[in-house]
């Protein structure tokens, strides 16, 4: 078959090196005592590149996953490789998305935006001289987003899904390695939502980073994702993996196709309630 | 009628009704009160009438001017110093746990003792003037601003904390980039309150441990049978009250512009 599309887990990704690896992860809470296995033996590998979704019950320990990754709460068992090292700090070359944009109130949508280029490195060092030229960076992003002219109106002034599309741009600004997102489109009405997931894409395919994506909405899962790991209720591990095949870019119309629903119906079967 | 309906709402909803409003109903209260003194012939001694308290003030313009001008400068410094350990002790223990547990309940404790039962120990050990009033001014009015202060440091978005850690923020900068702004309209809510605190205070302790100041004057004023004067004193402190209260309202719209 030919086509000038390119298909998702194409041979250049599975090929490269993976950026991260879960070597028997778990998660272990005390509660009243007695422990409690959230997360129980997780091994899985992210290639550079890919988009990864985990799709799972409530309370089956999918954002614990994302803090391993980020470092904010480094693995308790077994390891979390990034570029081989293992995870015990928080890592540099991260974006991170969450269901609220938690924009902060007393800055504009620029200054939001422009936040990690004030604690980053290499950025923050030259961040008095080279501001202008971040600012360009950051306009440049809002406008991919959507958000040209939004630049000096401050959070209180914007819709929940504008806020969340300042938040994205947050997430990337620095150009990190990782994009980290924990069910950010999770708040936002049905039609704003279908949006944002192009939206996404484009900025995805933009900037070319490892995207991470944590969500209850499978249609979301298979609209944005190369793979998708279903997670069991707890104690929870991966139970289904599935490589979605549609071309990029994925399109509101393909959402309509056989194809598409057959996916997401597939996903649906592997779900299971504790 | 309805044009002077939706006139009228469009003045409730304006900048201005914020002032005429209670400034109209204030004397409207005061015009009550005159008619009913004299309605009801009630002797100056037990509650003059308006005019009379005015006629006190001219009268004694003079002597009340010089008594507020000290209450107010007491006041001013005991705030001063309030808004100051207030706003360190509300970070220090807002920010460290240890603090929190040490300090929390030595503040509760201290807060509980009634400050009127220390004025005669501070007129002891530092005698009779403006360090007594200042000292219980800035007792009163310093634990609402650690409280508040200390809350908005502690009720930052757990999210919030996360992007700036994810980021490898380090303490300092989540300090200076989230942990002093989020507590500025805590700050600016428990200044309006800690102001009127703080005139409390130095008036509690003019009563009794100073010979000027409008507490003072006003304890001096009713053993004299002088009502009409005492009462002139306490109007003179609550137009100083809401004149402070205004100007931390309207500092609060310059610094916390951005909130809506």
């Amino acid at each position: 078959m030919v086509s000038v599309e390119t298909f998702r887990g194409s041979d250049s990704a599975v090929a490269s090196l993976p950026v991260l690896e879960f070597d028997h992860v778990g998660l272990e809470y005390l509660v009243h005592g007695k422990k409690e296995c959230i997360i129980e033996d997780l091994s899985l590998s992210i290639a550079k590149g890919e988009f990864v979704s985990f799709v799972g019950p409530s309370g089956c320990g999918k954002t614990s996953i994302l803090k391993m990754i980020s470092g904010l709460a480094p693995a308790p068992i077994g390891i979390v490789n990034y570029h081989g090292v293992p995870i015990t700090k928080p890592i540099p070359n991260v974006g991170v998305a969450f269901q609220s944009p938690v924009l902060m109130p007393w800055r504009n949508v620029l200054e939001n935006v422009m936040l990690p280029l004030e604690i980053v490195q290499p950025y923050k060092k030259d961040f008095k001289t080279r501001k202008l030229e971040f600012e360009e960076m950051a306009n440049e992003l809002l406008t991919t987003v959507g958000l040209d002219g939004s630049q000096k109106k401050f959070p209180w002034q914007l819709s929940g899904g504008m806020r969340q599309r300042a938040s994205l741009c947050r997430a990337l600004i620095h150009q990190p390695e990782l994009l980290l997102l924990d069910e950010p489109f999770g708040a936002l009405d049905p039609f704003t939502r279908e949006e944002m997931w192009g939206m996404m894409q484009s900025l995805w395919q933009r900037v070319n980073c490892t995207c991470i994506l944590i969500t209850h909405d499978l249609r979301e899962a298979v609209f944005l994702s190369d793979t998708i790991y279903v997670m069991a209720p707890r104690p929870s591990s991966i139970i289904y993996k599935l490589k979605v095949n549609l071309p990029r870019p994925t399109t509101i119309e393909m959402m309509l196709s056989d194809e598409f629903y057959h996916l997401v119906a597939d996903l649906r079967r592997h779900i299971r309630r504790s | 009628m309805t044009k002077f309906a939706t006139k009228f709402d469009r003045f409730i909803s304006s900048k201005s009704a914020g002032f005429v409003l209670p400034f109209t109903v204030t004397v409207l209260i005061f015009i009550l009160w005159e008619v009913l003194t004299y309605a009801l012939k009630i002797p100056p001694y037990n509650l003059p009438a308006p005019s009379a308290i005015l006629t006190a003030m001219t009268l004694k313009g003079p002597a009340l001017m010089d008594n507020a001008i000290q209450t107010l400068m007491t006041t001013l410094v005991g705030f001063g110093l309030s808004v100051v350990t207030g706003v360190v002790l509300g970070f220090t223990i807002g920010y460290s746990k240890i603090a929190y547990k040490i300090l929390y309940p030595i503040l509760v404790g201290f807060n509980t003792i009634p400050k009127v039962a220390l004025v005669p120990l501070f007129a002891l050990w530092f005698g009779i003037g403006a360090v007594p009033s200042i000292l219980t001014a800035f007792l009163l009015a310093f634990f609402p601003i650690a409280v508040n202060v200390s809350l908005g440091l502690d009720t930052v978005e757990p999210e919030m904390r996360d992007v700036l850690r994810s980021l490898g923020g380090s303490q300092m900068e989540f300090f200076k980039k989230i942990g002093i702004p989020h507590s500025m309209p805590y700050l600016f809510a428990s200044l309006k309150v800690a102001v009127s605190f703080a005139f409390i205070g130095s008036v509690i302790s003019e009563t009794v441990a100073s010979n000027k100041g409008i507490g003072y004057l006003v304890v001096s004023a009713s053993s004299s049978f002088d009502i009409p004067l005492a009462f002139a004193g306490l109007l003179v402190l609550s137009v100083m009250g809401v004149v402070l209260y205004a100007v931390f309202a309207a500092l609060e719209k310059v610094v916390i512009y951005w909130a809506r």
